[in-house]
């Protein structure tokens, strides 16, 4: 890669006084030839930038880098993230940013802010894959010196797949100064890297072994691989210094396993928490009150739409939105299942089966309802910056944030529904009612209203679980389709009527998928884990955690 | 009882109506419109029915063809295959349309087929697809692989030096076929078996940690890897959601896509697809003329500026434009006369040059590479000299490699075999 | 005409009501409409287009499909929402012998593998592939799959007394799993585009208009010898028992008789069926693919057999072909309200018309001559035990 660039910028070169045509060679053109500069070039590069095809832009950068260092990041930056633009009429480079639905533009080489600029005045520089490498790597090269040792240490470890002999000074040199103990660490992981590849001496090489053994990063499994797998002839070759990889190499890979079985638990804890969030609104719609909802799906659609319609009523405050998407979906779905019950579900007590085919036509009706109004199109929910990212344990192991905050999510929807249940009033009514229904009547309960705000419990959460799927998947019309018979075997397998039955079977179910998906593959997982399903059900044919006593019948 | 003769009445009511015919108007030409505008496909066919809707209409605002006017009939085959068939024949026996633009999936297609050449239509259909067919009913303005495919990969060895190569798609026959052609390519230009690494998830696959994850260790052996992708519509934005999450980025392992298009964008939060590519015939972002008349005209007819234009619309209105060209050379929409008419018709593309129908009913046209941008746009970053000819059967499946699709007189045959020159397939004897 | 059809209403009391006046009708209709399809010329008022025969054909096949959930449904208060497996396994049986009969006539002319396996580059036919050139081997399959298959899981649910909802889910996931297993390629069922481009059956042209006829008469033929065999069973002491297991199974249980034998042999039967419309059903359509095991079919049959009239064998026939007549006229007006008009007709079925259109008769009856008389008390009561039992 680091060649190719090479080579790259070797060519743009040559080309470009061609391409110039003929043009007076100015001091800027000068600085990318020949890397002499006076006051004027940094403006005048930049200026380039808005002039040249993507592919003649590399050059432009370099200069910029050499001549700018730490004074051009936040140019590199606002290109990275594409928000670099150009005023149209005279040609100034500027940063857009956006700031409470307020579009403004600086300078970013005076940090001046630049006003009277409307979205029609200015053109966006565009940016490729090439460029976005390149920004990337320079920026690791000028934070090499930065002041906070995360973003120092995140530099350096960004160099480490292409080690050659600047950068390895640049390291060599930073490393002098370094005072925190982590990016040392790293810093020395990258000369031992350059001087097992690099080195001359055969001891020079094994000390640099030893003190890779013990790490998981992947260009240093890479590396010692390359040494562990030399053929004999090979000119670089040296038996002990190949054993000696081969052992770290082994003593790596041990780790990196385990590690790789905790991933794979969490990837089925993941889909688990998913899962539970999916069903944990039919376990009361259907387990508590034995109503077959097979409009729980778009219960959940309807959540996803509400955060998609909050979004777009607060497009500058994506981070919040989630939080008041999270009640408004409650609300939404939860008043939509009230009606439902109250309409429609209440006709239909004690003739469960066809509480399914009166369930399903609304289904359909829902689903051709956000048709008509919203749009078949599948809609754009963004991802709160706090949601996206990793948290990155070691070099191996590193958990995706949204599916964590899922994962905590769904299981703090599961306690405080079990509290709701266990604790208050409304609970006590509600578990009265679907043990016995007529004694609960003779003792004052007013089932009827308890129906309706059971319903609109297990329903506005499915609109919550509609707001945590909106982070994951596709939010259209079809979105509670393909949860609806997942959550069923969820329910079931689990014990009807059993929230912690619930829990378990969705974690079981998740983790088992994931587990035998790099045996088998996705689908067949799926198939294995539905037919346990069936086979299971066999046998205990009211799931895992069956109800006991009087609630049974 | 009154209720019998209610019932009765009922019953005589629903059984003259289905005998009914629908009195059919001689003075117009009619365009049948075969998309599903409800069910999982809605989703993409739908803007394909406004496209046809829109050229009828402007054909129209320009005189018609042949001196009469278009008339449109739309019907919904619900993304239900055989309501496909059914649909087809309503078309062709009870409506009497002299042409369909319809169908989506190959599978609408496949089921389309013997209907439409039992009772020798004529059909458009103009969505990417993985070859392998060619029938004297049928025109095929969208890309066949080796005109989306095939560049892709040369583009992604070439410019990229791509080493190691995931081969991602769900389960149907276009991913299939496809894979099957880019492996057998691959290797043909020397790559690894080793280095190869395929997969395939169920339609809609939402959960894909794990496969996310062996990406990711895939590409992590030091070659530059790359992904093509054939994943289908649904699948998509939660497989670039979890890359995105995972800190995949477009630098370290581009995804190029073959079913991603600007529509698809839309529905989805670009930021972490930002970079990623996209291999197609058009791109709405493609600076020309006709393209921004088109873009105009589209917006104004479905009243809505943010609409986006794609690749399969363009395959439409380029169809559409041939058809009718056809029409005034033939002087009739004779479905015959037609079908002769078509071949060798011109059209300019809307991304510049010229489109060209074929002898095997498969298009000549330009192939593009887009990265995507964060307004859902692609941003062109290659693209071939000229135009590439589609081609019917492949050149890298052993089935196939002899056959070849030849509309014209003296061949006449959609697989005929260039080694026992029989018309009728690879394995046939020579009759 | 009207005494004939009061004639069909009447009686409900008695299990599967009169049904044979139903199959003359059923019968003579079909056979009126073939004829004006082959001997009255194109363009004449009276001439039944192709179009609408291959319509009507398609329609009795889910008629079918739609007896036989209403037999184990209406009768035996079993809710399965897995009948489209059955039906979809019927028709890949009946699919898989079209595919054969093709020969060297695919575009590969392959004279041994069907065309989805020459390009997917398979080397020979898979096991359960071989035999299925000869019919009456593929229509040994047609019954013997799902009958297997419906009775394995019959014996083990209803052995284990799973009921109720648990089986509904039950049925649901195994079509579910049904229909994800032949999505993939590997199966050997031609994954998604499944198998199509029939040729011809038994050696006759399946696009002639005879063939077409000769189809739809048959699948009239069979339709009605399940409609009078299901009325037999029905009314034998089988059927006796099999109401009394609807109504109370615990008591039917306690009186002797072994009712997961009942069960089991009446889904065997209800399954057959189902699996003998699928194969009507696939050379009349032209393609079958695992579209067909999608659970939200399943869940469209038990809608059809509840707006006709569950627990009447002649609602479940008539309730499938309204729905389908419905939507094949809607789809073509208002394709964008239909699904609305689905909907709502789900709900008020089941609101309003708790025992389908065949109990509206009874429903409007009950209404104009003053209070409810005893024996639509009577039904009312064994209806609601019966869903009490199950739930």
């Amino acid at each position: 890669m680091k060649k190719l660039m090479c080579i790259s910028f070797w060519l743009m070169g040559c080309l470009l006084p061609a391409l110039s045509h003929g043009a007076e060679p100015d001091a800027a053109e000068a600085a990318i030839q020949a890397g002499h500069s006076d006051s004027e070039t940094i403006p005048k590069l930049v200026q380039q930038l808005t002039e040249k095809s993507l592919t003649k832009a590399i050059p432009v950068l370099e200069a910029l880098a050499r001549e700018g260092g730490e004074t051009m990041l936040p140019l590199f930056r606002t290109m990275l993230n594409g928000d670099l633009y150009y005023v149209k009429a005279t040609g100034r480079v500027v940063g857009q940013q956006e700031v409470d639905g307020e579009t403004s533009y600086k300078d970013l080489l005076t940090a001046e802010p630049v006003t009277g600029l409307g979205k029609r005045d200015t053109k966006k520089i565009r940016v490729n894959n090439k460029l976005r490498g390149f920004l990337r790597d320079s920026i690791s090269r000028i934070q090499l010196s930065s002041e906070d040792p995360a973003k120092r240490g995140a530099a350096v470890r960004s160099l480490l797949s292409d080690l050659d002999d600047s950068t390895v000074l640049a390291i060599s040199e930073a490393r002098e100064n370094e005072t925190d103990a982590d990016v040392m660490a790293t810093m020395d992981l990258a000369l031992a890297m350059y001087a097992l590849a690099e080195g001359n001496s055969d001891v020079e090489k094994m000390d640099a072994i030893e003190q890779l053994s013990g790490s998981l990063e992947q260009d240093v499994r890479n590396l010692l691989r390359q040494y562990a797998e030399m053929e004999p002839d090979h000119s670089d070759y040296n038996a002990k210094a190949s054993a000696a990889a081969s052992k770290a190499l082994s003593k790596i890979q041990e780790k990196v396993e385990f590690y790789g079985f905790v991933d794979q638990l969490f990837f089925g804890l993941s889909l688990g928490s998913v899962l539970l969030l999916a069903a944990i609104g039919l376990a009361i719609t259907f387990g508590v009150m034995g109503v077959i909802n097979m409009a729980h799906g778009e219960m959940i659609m309807l959540g996803a739409y509400t955060t998609y319609i909050i979004q777009m009523l607060l497009p500058n405050h994506i981070d919040l939105s989630i939080w008041i998407a999270i009640p408004a979906a409650f609300i939404v779905s939860g008043l939509v299942g009230v009606a439902i019950e109250r309409g429609v579900i209440r006709h239909l007590h004690g003739r469960p089966l066809e509480t399914l085919l009166a369930t399903f036509g609304i289904s359909l009706f829902l689903q051709q309802l956000v048709r008509t109004v919203i749009s078949p199109q599948n809609v754009p929910v963004s991802t709160p910056s706090w949601m996206s990212g990793t948290l990155d344990i070691n070099p191996v192991l590193s958990l995706t944030l949204n599916r964590l905050y899922i994962l905590a999510f769904a299981l703090l929807v599961f306690f405080a529904l079990l509290i709701i249940l266990k604790k208050t009033n409304l609970g006590l009514n509600v578990r009265a009612v679907s043990q016995n229904r007529a004694m609960a009547r003779a003792m004052g309960v007013r089932s009827d209203r308890v129906d309706a705000l059971t319903f609109g419990l297990g329903s506005g959460i499915a609109g919550i679980a509609g707001v945590a799927l909106s982070q994951l998947t596709n939010v259209g019309p079809n979105l509670g389709q393909s949860y609806i018979i997942d959550s069923f075997m969820v329910v079931v397998f689990g014990g009807v009527g059993n929230l912690w039955g619930t829990l378990v079977a969705a974690f079981s179910l998740g983790i088992a998928n994931k587990f035998l998906e790099p045996v088998t593959g996705a689908v067949l997982a799926s198939i294995l884990v539905l037919v346990f399903i069936i086979l299971f059900i066999q046998k205990r044919p009211k799931g895992l955690f069956p109800q006991k006593g009087r609630a049974a019948e | 009882m009154k209720f019998n003769k209610l019932f009765a009445g009922v019953t005589l009511a629903l059984g003259t109506s289905m005998v009914t015919f629908t009195a059919t108007a001689e003075d117009t030409i009619k365009v049948g419109v075969l998309h599903s505008l409800s069910g999982t496909m809605a989703i993409s066919e739908t803007t394909l029915k406004d496209t046809v809707l829109m050229m009828v209409e402007e054909q129209n605002k320009a005189g018609g063809l042949l001196g009469k006017k278009l008339e449109p009939v739309v019907v919904d085959p619900a993304s239900n295959w055989p309501l496909f068939a059914e649909k087809t024949r309503e078309l062709l026996t009870e409506k009497d349309v002299d042409v369909i633009f319809g169908c989506w999936t190959s599978v609408s297609r496949k089921s389309v087929l013997p209907v439409i050449e039992e009772l020798n239509g004529l059909m458009f259909y103009p969505v990417q697809y993985e070859g392998e067919e060619s029938s004297k009913n049928v025109f095929y303005t969208g890309a066949a692989p080796n005109q989306q495919a095939i560049p892709a990969v040369d583009y992604l060895m070439n410019d990229l030096d791509v080493e190691r190569w995931v081969l991602a798609g769900t389960d149907y026959v276009y991913p299939r076929t496809t894979n099957k052609i880019l492996e057998a390519y691959l290797k043909s230009k020397g790559v690894d078996a080793k280095d190869i690494m395929v997969n395939y998830t169920p339609f809609g696959h939402s959960d894909w940690q794990s496969i996310v994850s062996d990406i990711k260790k895939f590409g992590s052996k030091g070659k530059k890897t790359a992904v093509v992708s054939t994943i289908n519509g649904d699948a998509n934005v939660p497989f670039y959601k979890e890359l995105g999450n995972q800190g995949i980025s477009a630098e370290d392992i581009p995804v190029v896509a073959f079913s991603v298009g600007e529509e698809e964008l839309s529905g989805i939060d670009t930021k972490p697809l930002v970079g990623h590519l996209a291999a197609w015939n058009y791109f709405q972002s493609v600076d020309t003329a006709e393209n921004e008349q088109f873009i105009d005209t589209w917006k104004t007819f479905i009243k809505n500026e943010d609409r986006v234009t794609n690749d399969p619309m363009e395959a439409t209105y380029i169809g559409f434009k041939m058809w009718a060209q056809a029409v005034e050379k033939a002087g009739t929409t004779d479905v015959d006369a037609v079908e002769k008419a078509m071949i060798g018709q011109e059209v300019k593309n809307l991304t510049g040059g010229v489109a060209v129908m074929n002898k095997n009913h498969h298009l000549s046209k330009p192939v593009l590479i887009g990265e995507i941008q964060d307004d859902g746009q692609f941003e062109v970053v290659w693209e071939t000299d000229g135009v590439v000819a589609g081609d019917a059967w492949s050149d890298f499946l052993p089935g196939s490699k002899d056959l070849i699709a030849d509309w014209t007189a003296p061949t006449e045959c959609g697989n005929y075999n260039v080694k026992t020159k029989s018309c009728g397939g690879s394995m046939a004897t020579a009759e | 005409m009207s005494s004939l059809i009061s004639s069909i209403f009447a009686n409900r009391g008695q299990p599967g009501g009169r049904v044979m006046p139903f199959v003359m009708i059923l019968l003579v209709a079909t056979v009126l409409a073939s004829c004006l399809n082959l001997f009255t010329p194109e363009g004449s008022a009276l001439h039944v287009s192709t179009y609408t025969i291959t319509l009507l054909g398609k329609y009795l096949c889910y008629a079918m499909l739609a007896l036989a959930v209403d037999v184990i449904w209406g009768y035996c208060g079993i809710l399965s929402l897995g009948h489209g497996a059955f039906f979809a396994l019927g028709g890949y049986a009946m699919g898989m012998y079209l595919m054969r009969q093709i020969g060297d006539r695919g575009v590969y002319g392959n004279p041994i593998l069907p065309d989805f396996m020459v390009f997917l580059d398979w080397q020979e036919l898979p096991w359960f592939w071989l035999g299925m050139d000869q019919f009456w081997f593929a229509m040994i399959m047609v019954i013997l799959v799902p009958g297997i298959l419906a009775y394995v899981f019959g014996f083990l649910a209803f052995r284990s007394r799973v009921t109720g909802v648990y089986l509904s889910i039950m049925t649901q996931a195994l079509t579910y799993a049904l229909m994800l297993a032949f999505f993939r390629n590997e199966m050997g069922f031609g994954g998604n585009n499944g198998l199509t481009d029939f040729k011809d059956i038994l050696g006759f042209d399946l696009q002639s208009d005879t063939t077409r006829i000769v189809l739809f008469l048959i699948t009239a033929a069979l339709l009605s010898v399940a409609l009078v065999t299901s009325h037999w069973i029905m009314n034998s002491r089988m059927g006796k028992v099999i109401l009394a297991v609807r109504d109370s199974e615990s008591r039917a249980r306690f009186i002797g008789y072994k009712t997961e034998t009942y069960k089991v042999w009446l889904f065997v039967y209800s399954a057959v069926i189902a699996a003998v419309a699928g194969a009507l059903y696939v050379p009349q359509v032209g393609i079958i693919n695992p579209g067909e095991f999608s659970p939200i079919n399943s869940i469209e049959v038990v809608i059809w057999v509840a707006v006709g009239g569950r627990g009447t064998l002649i609602g479940a026939v008539v309730g499938a072909l309204l729905v389908n007549y419905a939507k094949t006229r809607f789809t073509a007006i208002l394709p964008e309200g239909w699904l609305f008009m689905l909907g709502a007709l789900f709900v008020l079925v089941t609101l309003y018309l708790p025992k389908g259109l065949m109990g509206l008769y009874g429903q409007l009856k009950d209404k104009f001559s003053g209070p409810s008389g005893p024996s639509s008390a009577n039904d009312r009561k064994t209806s609601d035990t019966a869903e009490g039992a199950s739930a």
